[in-house]
């Protein structure tokens, strides 16, 4: 059934791009920087294959790869979506200002 | 049954961070909502992340746990020093190590199909892989590259050199063969060639990472905000590639939303210079500044001001723009700008930004250089709200930038910014330009604008200058 199993992920693909093209074009130049930054930080989701991966290798160097990869995507959760609160924190209105 | 009705709840609960992501990019659609937007999309991540750890037969908690340490420590660590003005290239470097990670982890899991199945790969997982494997690869190391470019490391001018395309090409056939090895994976060749540990798979990520750092190295330094946008659907699409290699749909999903935000900024920046995104990647731009031309139109047509002669200009104004561009956030002038207009509007002066899609060096960087230093966002406008306002516009004050401001790309004259969509300052009463020099921006063409009578330079360092200009407002009012 892997085929079956690749057309429901290629379904997924295409209603996500769709979807996000929808949403995306409606966030403001203002905020660009900070949707990037979260953008990318939603890209770390690759650290759910890496958790997979890593906890579950049953080689060296499979586990190592695992490992570096955990590194990698948590550095780009955690950082991605701290810089955008900071940047996001920062902008306010005429009235508060 | 115990088993399936897990499996259930895994697939259950990546939904729920599905929407989480969604409804926070929703969020994003405006700076009010957009703080509780990030923290949702946030949640949804903790989400995934935390029911992945609960669901899968984690062998060595040790090597996951210290994973996430090491990376967070890493992450929270850079994300709390970076300086406002290194945004783009942290953003950069971060973006870089999501491509990396999808490619590690597509090969991880070629890696662990060939010990504990064996055999030849499934025809989807093999693609997905080789897919996985190119963009991430190519998005680590030219994220890195470009990264290196803005912060300096690298140079920032755009090196060319011949059989350039050439070398390029070859790099991706490399790429592109050992992925099809790795799909068909015939028999004739040697079985080291298709050892445990898939080494057509590293051949390609090789590849791969040697023609990331060859794409971007060419490329101007102006010309990185589409460089980081376009890396940035490259990790996304990485992430969905991967996601279709363990047939998970929270990183399909996920990594599909994030492409096309990416995409989506590409094509507004490219827009935005009024070229294609292959003329950006492959073409060269720009040309030598001829000092004939310059002098031909500046000689005798510029007019200095000083701190002083503007704060007279400013102190009868109803309206002011402010245009910034790359030369503020060099200059750190944003401080400067931001309480300049404070004070003016505090004076009941109507004080605006006008913010060109390109200014900077990655979409929107200048409106966090101004958010930060407390400009309130409704007072930053787009090109297009503000280009019908300038001929009501008594002062227009542009620190920093040259080519958005200049007015020869309202003429079809085949010069390298002909068509770009251009703030058309030169309508407004007085245009004051702030700037070190009369050298060209990246375009290299000379700026008929400073020509103009209603222009005068203000020649200095923008922050300097800027200051100035405060204490003198300050002395008087």
């Amino acid at each position: 059934m892997p085929m079956t199993e690749f057309i429901t992920n290629l379904t997924f693909f295409v209603l996500a791009a769709f979807l996000g093209y929808s949403v995306i074009t409606k966030i403001p130049a203002t905020l660009h920087t900070p949707l990037m930054s979260g953008a990318n930080a939603i890209t770390g989701i690759t650290l759910v294959g890496a958790v997979v991966v890593a906890g579950s290798g049953s080689t060296t160097f499979a586990t190592v790869l695992g490992f570096l990869a955990v590194v990698m995507a948590t550095v780009n959760v955690v950082g991605g979506y701290m810089v955008s609160h900071f940047m996001l924190q920062d902008f306010h209105g005429g009235g508060d200002g | 049954m115990v088993e399936l009705l897990s499996e259930s709840v895994l697939r259950l609960v990546y939904l729920v961070s599905a929407v989480f992501f969604i409804q926070g990019l929703r969020d994003m659609t405006h700076p009010r909502t957009a703080v509780r937007g990030n923290l949702l999309s946030s949640l949804g991540m903790l989400t995934a992340v935390g029911v992945t750890v609960l669901w899968f037969d984690v062998i060595s908690p040790a090597v996951l746990i210290g994973g996430l340490v090491v990376g967070s420590l890493i992450g929270a660590g850079l994300a709390v020093k970076v300086e406002m003005t290194q945004m783009p290239q942290l953003v950069g470097v971060f973006n870089g190590f999501g491509g990396g990670a999808s490619a590690l982890v597509a090969g991880a899991e070629l890696v662990e199909y060939r010990i504990e199945i064996g055999g030849a790969f499934p025809l989807e997982m093999g693609i997905a892989a080789a897919a996985s494997g190119i963009i991430g690869a190519v998005t680590l190391f030219g994220s890195m590259v470009a990264a290196g470019k803005l912060h300096g490391v690298v140079t920032g001018s755009a090196i060319r050199y011949t059989g350039e395309q050439a070398v390029k090409a070859v790099l991706l056939a490399t790429a592109v063969l050992s992925g099809v090895y790795l799909v068909v994976q015939p028999d004739v060749l040697s079985t080291a060639l298709q050892g445990t540990w898939v080494p057509s798979y590293w051949l390609l990520v090789l590849a791969a990472s040697v023609l990331g750092v060859m794409l971007v190295i060419p490329i101007g330094g102006a010309d990185m905000p589409v460089v980081i946008a376009l890396l940035n659907a490259y990790s996304g699409l990485a992430a969905a590639g991967t996601g279709f290699v363990l047939n998970n749909s929270a990183l399909i999903i996920a990594g599909t939303l994030v492409g096309a935000a990416g995409m989506i900024l590409t094509v507004i920046m490219c827009e935005s210079m009024n070229r294609s995104l292959a003329n950006v990647l492959f073409g060269g731009f720009g040309e030598e500044a001829s000092s004939e031309e310059m002098e031909d139109i500046y000689e005798g047509n510029i007019t200095e001001t000083s701190p002083e002669e503007l704060e007279m200009l400013l102190d009868t104004a109803d309206r002011v723009v402010i245009v910034p561009g790359y030369g503020m956030a060099v200059a750190q002038a944003q401080h400067a700008v931001a309480e300049l207009g404070q004070l003016l509007d505090g004076d009941g002066v109507d004080v605006e930004f006008g913010i060109h899609p390109v200014a900077g060096r990655m979409p929107g960087h200048m409106n966090v250089l101004l958010a930060e230093a407390d400009v309130p966002y409704d007072k930053m406008k787009e090109l297009e709200e503000i280009n019908p306002t300038f001929s009501q516009t008594d002062v227009v004050i542009v620190t920093g930038a040259n080519d958005v401001v200049n007015p020869r790309a309202n003429e079809d004259d085949s010069s390298p910014i002909s068509g770009m969509p251009v703030l058309n300052v030169n309508e407004a009463g007085t245009v004051i330009v702030n700037k070190r020099s009369l050298s060209p921006g990246f375009s290299g063409i000379p700026n008929p604008l400073f020509a103009e009578d209603n222009t005068y330079m203000l020649f200095g360092d923008g922050k300097e200058m800027m200051q100035n200009v405060v204490n003198e407002y300050k002395e008087s009012n």
